[in-house]
């Protein structure tokens, strides 16, 4: 098929054009661009469906949806916030970063890098369009939450389930290629003089996160794979009648999905660490402690996933293991939030935009952290589990904690990437709008949790009533808050003050030595790291 | 595939075989899921089906041909091959991962489902409440309810095909050795051989495995609806035995490659690849033989 091999183009940092360019890009920079829009697109479609859920939460009693249709919203967009929007957000941020930090031209298999990317349209493609269907009235979208534990996604599962099986198999074959990748760029194409220990947070955190990709993503593989089998073909994994468990789904599924919960916080970890030193203008406090840090949460994070499962009737040696294991993640990440706060500490601190969202991270997240404390508390979790106190626990974390990581990684880098300052007044904005709304709309689910409102449920008793009409119009603020975000990222794009390429005064590492914009490949010789 | 002079480093040109790529997985999938759907209903197989599988062959031969070319091409440098290298290793690790979830579904079944569903530890009342007098031993042939889902007549002991697959495979891990070590010396002769005993014995452990299934569905009423033994049987053995069938295609892809005369004694990453892959299969199947078919 090659025959063309003597035809050597010459074309030096002359971007393909047209749509080929993004269809058959070989470029990091192009994907990452890619896997950042689609990221951004998705919270957008996932968020007008949390819009749909709080809006039928704002008074009790049902108003605007069927409960069946709720179902599907909730379903929906926990499936795509966790895979369309925080995953791909970040590995678009590794495919950009990763490469200029370590300072080379590319990925390590760029071709496999476009594979993953481009498999995730296909993926979601099939799970909204089960959703298209269900609203013309042919059959249900998926309804079983994001967890999708067996039986309800077994035996009474909608059709669209084995949709939903294969759209996940994709996503899987998708983060494992970009994990791959990430593992043979970091180990691989180091400049010459960068060692491990000398590689920026980011890259370690993101090396780390690639590892816990490739172990459990095969494991959700394997998890839906049996659902199939039990949905189509008979099996009895998980039907009690012929000697399967249900619980087991639950085991499986958590064995995946706790150090999921990792994969979107550890990157998050990765940019605030670049965000904090850089505007408080001093080196991170506690780099080696940082690295084995992270390396311990997610070693951790692979014995503590049945601490989502304390009240299925696990015999208490177990629930006393789970419960133990989980208190131990606190430390180090405390060691995490210590650092940071040691970072800022005595530093000449300004705050501009990225560092508004970081400061926002650590507070926003540790909440969240100490919510987490009080459930991995297993006589306690009795109480908590499957209230809204969860729900409140995992937006602190996901939201104001991985999301406000993204947004902050967007606007500190993003004057690297279109060679333009974004408007700052814009910025500032969108962060006390984001960071007000969401606090509106997150602290009170603690309440009304903690008085026992349970979770994905469209209708609820009287005495909640209050605090669900608050959380609702906090919704709607930090949702249209967001346009002010997209407005500036497009006007960035468009235009602006120009950037050096330092950008921002305290700016250290490689990625801030090559031009704004950045060249189209990063480095094409490799530099040399003192 | 044309490629751009990076200083030292190798950077393929735009490619269309990721997008090839998503749209033959992403056709053949929704032609899995219309086919099962339909030959429920009495259909008959969704046209997707065999069209994905027509592109996902084309994007094989494509995607590997076009590396082909570039690897003899000598655009390749040493740091592409670490690439490489790490790329198989990883994706090997994953697969490990995807094994590990069934084996894990397998102990749990064993060692807390049944026990439980017996009344073990603290549920005596579960017992008594849903399956009164049901015993948890393994394997399994009487279900809890074992009218609903009856279990098989008997169990497949490790003796007889298990034990002759199981001498098979690791003959067949020797002789792809010996292969690699012929092929460093430049001995292309015995390498040509060796590989195609290995690629025989692969089809000879395929061909005995299904003989296994027939038996096993005919005479020992033993199928993928008899109930968790026969759902952990056949999902590992055969997903194992799907790995068998790429492990040997890719030996037989390097066999024509041998032929052909590719491959240098310093440079044939892509025969060690398609090695330790045989190797991992080789050790997947261990497991099984352990505790699958023996204990
Ligand atoms: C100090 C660290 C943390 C601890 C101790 C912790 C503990 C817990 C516990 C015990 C639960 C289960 C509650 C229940 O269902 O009854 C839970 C749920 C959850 N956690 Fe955390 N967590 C921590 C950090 C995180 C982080 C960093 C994330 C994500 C970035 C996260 C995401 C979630 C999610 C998504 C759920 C809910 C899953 C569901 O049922 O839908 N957690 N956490
Ligand atoms: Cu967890």
């Amino acid at each position: 098929m090659s025959a063309v091999i003597e035809e050597h183009h010459d074309h030096h940092d002359h971007k393909p054009s047209g749509i080929g360019r993004w269809l058959f890009s070989t470029n990091h920079k192009d994907i990452g661009t890619m896997y950042l829009w689609f990221s951004f697109i998705m919270f957008f479609v996932g968020g007008a469906m949390a819009l749909v859920i709080r809006a039928e939460l704002f008074q009790p009693g049902l108003q605007l949806v069927e409960p069946e249709f709720f179902n599907q919203m909730t379903t929906l967009h926990g499936l795509i916030m966790v895979f369309g929007v925080i995953m791909p957000g970040f590995v678009g941020l590794a495919n950009w970063m990763v490469p200029m930090m370590i300072g080379a031209p590319d990925m390590a298999l760029p071709r496999m890098n476009n594979w993953s990317f481009w498999l995730l349209p296909g993926a979601f493609g099939m799970l909204i369009a089960s959703l298209i269907m269900s609203l013309m009235g042919m059959g249900s979208a998926p309804n079983f939450g994001w967890t999708f534990y067996a039986p309800l996604s077994t035996t009474y599962g909608p059709a669209s389930t084995d949709y939903f099986i294969f759209s996940v198999h994709l996503m899987g074959i998708s983060s494992i290629m970009g994990a791959i990748n990430i593992i043979a760029t970091i180990m691989n194409m180091r400049a010459p003089g960068m060692s491990y220990m000398k590689m920026p947070i980011f890259v370690w955190t993101w090396f780390i996160t690639a590892y816990l990709l490739i172990a459990v993503m095969p494991v959700l593989a394997g998890v839906v794979t049996m659902m199939l089998m039990d949905r189509n073909f008979g099996t009895s994994f998980f039907n009690a009648a012929g000697g399967g468990d249900p619980v087991l789904f639950q085991h499986v599924f958590w064995f995946f999905g706790h150090p999921e919960v990792y994969i979107m916080i550890l990157p998050a970890f990765g940019v605030v660490s670049q965000i904090v030193p850089t505007f408080a203008r001093k080196k991170i406090f506690g780099y080696s402690s940082m690295v084995y840090a992270t390396a311990s949460i997610a070693f951790l994070s692979f014995i503590v996933w049945a601490h989502h499962m304390f009240t299925t009737g696990m015999p208490v040696a177990g629930e006393l293991f789970f419960m133990y294991a989980t208190m131990l993640i606190a430390i180090p990440t405390g060691v995490k939030v210590f650092n940071w706060v040691s970072t800022m500490w005595r530093g000449s601190m300004t705050f501009e935009t990225p560092m508004l969202f970081a400061i926002g991270f650590i507070f926003l997240f540790t909440i969240g952290g100490f919510t987490g404390l009080m459930m991995c508390i297993a006589p306690a979790d009795f109480q908590y589990h499957d209230t809204y106190f969860i729900v409140a626990h995992f937006h602190y974390v996901l939201a104001t904690g991985a999301a406000f990581s993204i947004m902050a990684a967007v606007y500190f880098w993003i004057p690297k990437w279109t060679g333009n300052m974004y408007d700052e007044k814009l910025g500032k904005l969108h962060f006390w709008l984001t960071a007000i709304g969401g606090n509106i709309l997150f602290f009170p689910m603690h309440f009304v949790g903690l008085a026992g409102m349970p979770r994905r449920i469209p209708d609820y008793s009287l005495q909640f009533a209050e605090f669900n009409a608050m959380a609702t119009v906090g919704a709607f603020i930090f949702g249209f808050s967001q346009l002010i975000f997209l407005y500036n990222v497009i006007k960035t794009i468009r235009g602006g003050e120009k950037a050096t390429d330092q950008v921002w005064e305290g700016a250290d590492g490689l990625e801030w030595t090559l031009p704004s914009p950045a060249p189209f490949h990063s480095f094409t010789t490799p530099p040399t790291v003192k | 595939m044309s490629t751009t002079n990076h200083g030292d480093y190798f950077i393929p040109e735009p490619s269309k075989w990721p997008i090839v790529g998503t749209v033959a997985l992403t056709t053949t999938v929704i032609g899995v899921v219309n086919t099962i759907h339909s030959m429920q209903a009495g259909g008959s197989m969704s046209l997707l089906l065999p069209i994905g599988l027509l592109l996902i062959a084309y994007l094989f031969f494509g995607w590997f041909g076009a590396v082909i070319d570039e690897s003899m091409a000598g655009l390749y440098n040493e740091q592409v091959d670490r690439s490489f290298r790490i790329g198989m290793l990883w994706f090997i690790f994953s697969e490990v991962m995807f094994f590990a979830a069934f084996f894990g579904a397998l102990f749990y079944a064993r060692v807390f489902a049944l026990d439980w569903l017996a009344g073990g530890s603290n549920n005596a009342m579960t017992n008594e409440l849903l399956w009164p007098g049901f015993e948890g031993v393994w394997p399994l042939l009487t279900n809890p309810d074992n009218a609903a889902i009856p279990g098989p007549k008997e169990s497949m002991g490790p003796g007889g095909l298990p034990a002759i697959n199981t001498a098979i495979l690791l003959l067949s891990s020797v002789t792809v050795t010996i292969a690699h070590h012929a092929l460093r010396q430049d001995h292309r002769k015995p390498l040509i051989l060796w590989l195609a005993a290995t690629v025989a014995l692969g089809v000879i452990f395929l061909f005995l495995q299904v003989e296994e299934y027939v038996h096993a569905y005919q005479e020992m009423g033993l199928t993928l609806d008899s109930g968790i033994y026969g759902s952990t049987f056949f999902m590992l053995t055969g997903f194992h035995g799907f790995h068998v069938t790429m492990g040997t295609t890719m030996l037989l892809v390097m066999l024509i490659r041998a032929i052909k005369g590719h491959f240098t004694s310093d440079n044939h990453f892509a025969f060690e690849a398609v090695a330790w892959y045989w190797h991992f299969v080789d050790v997947v199947w261990l497991g099984l033989f352990i505790f699958v078919y023996w204990l």
